[in-house]
């Protein structure tokens, strides 16, 4: 088995109103950065697991970002592999 | 009539609903997040709170709870179930209800009294109230907004399945009246079947003239009212 490092990123669905995003636009915008589009806000995990490959990996954070970590109605999600080590137990 | 009352980790209306309950003259009986079965009761209430911490997303964390596979199947035979607040946010995370429940448009905790309109007198949570009647019943939440994709939304409003929406003293639906942004100003909904209902208003901080509104008290009078008599409304 090999230990996997995921970053899974968890954000709202574009369209969708980020209050959160707004108020730190207009925070930002009283800070004189006139040049800001756009502030989104969302969440950042970092999970390690242990799966037999790549694709494992992936498809077990699938489904656990699927059935908690993102909710269907208002958020997507993206997931990276940021490391891969052998397991050493 | 028999009251499951859920107390999760962070629950904190689980005792007035508790009172509530007793108040009408029902036997409620509290169950642990970790337990697995609801025993013989006629009701189950999710009461509102801040259970797990509002981790992860408000309700989320709690919706995977042991009970809520108990709560679920009491649900999917018919049983009625009652998310108040923090409920009904686990009731949306539970897929029991659609849509979500985002932060305050203000994105302030919001702590206030509010006017709802009643929209649907036809269900046992809501049978006892005239229909467009408004009442006064008190928020807490900083997350209420309700949110569903337009489909979603169009298919409430099309079955009749808005319970009650935010209002000012006239019974009319302003964006002035709307405390936190949600769509059609709504503050209650129920699923298809007509036995789920979820609501960000306490109706249970509202039943007896010293909390300063009894407005809530018709909502358990209905439902004590069906179990009593369990007609078809």
């Amino acid at each position: 088995m090999t230990r996997f490092q995921l970053e899974i990123r968890v954000v709202p669905r574009p369209g969708l109103l980020d209050p959160e995003g707004k108020a730190i636009q207009s925070g930002l915008l009283s800070l004189d950065y006139p040049d800001v589009q756009e502030v989104r806000v969302g969440k950042l995990l970092l999970i390690e697991l242990v799966a037999d490959s790549p694709k494992g990996a992936m498809d077990m954070a699938t489904s656990m970002c699927e059935r908690l970590l993102a909710n269907p109605v208002t958020e997507d999600f993206q997931i990276q592999i940021l490391e891969e080590n052998e397991n050493s137990e | 009539m028999k009251v499951a009352i859920i107390t999760f980790p962070g629950s904190n209306c689980d005792y007035d609903l508790y009172k509530c309950v007793q108040f009408i003259g029902g036997s409620p009986e509290f169950k642990w997040h970790q337990d697995s079965s609801l025993g013989n009761v006629d009701i189950v209430m999710l009461p509102g709170g801040f259970s797990y911490g509002d981790y992860l997303r408000a309700g989320a964390i709690a919706s995977m709870s042991p009970i809520m596979e108990a709560v679920q199947i009491f649900a999917n035979g018919g049983g009625p179930v009652l998310g108040i607040c923090n409920g009904f946010q686990m009731l949306c995370e539970a897929n029991l209800l659609p849509g979500a429940l985002l932060r305050n448009e203000s994105l302030l905790f919001s702590s206030k009294e509010v006017i709802l309109r009643v929209e649907n007198n036809s269900s046992i949570f809501t049978k006892s109230y005239e229909h467009h009647k408004t009442l006064r019943m008190p928020i807490a939440h900083a997350e209420g907004n309700y949110y569903a994709d337009q489909e979603a939304l169009d298919r409430l409003e099309k079955e009749g399945r808005v319970m009650f929406r935010y209002a000012n003293q006239n019974g009319e639906t302003t964006i002035e009246s709307n405390p936190n942004g949600s769509a059609n100003n709504i503050a209650g909904i129920i699923n298809a079947h007509g036995n789920v209902m979820g609501m960000m208003p306490h109706p249970e901080r509202a039943v007896e003239s010293v909390l300063g509104s009894v407005d809530g008290l018709e909502l358990f009078k209905s439902l004590l009212a069906h179990i009593v008599d369990p007609r078809p409304v």
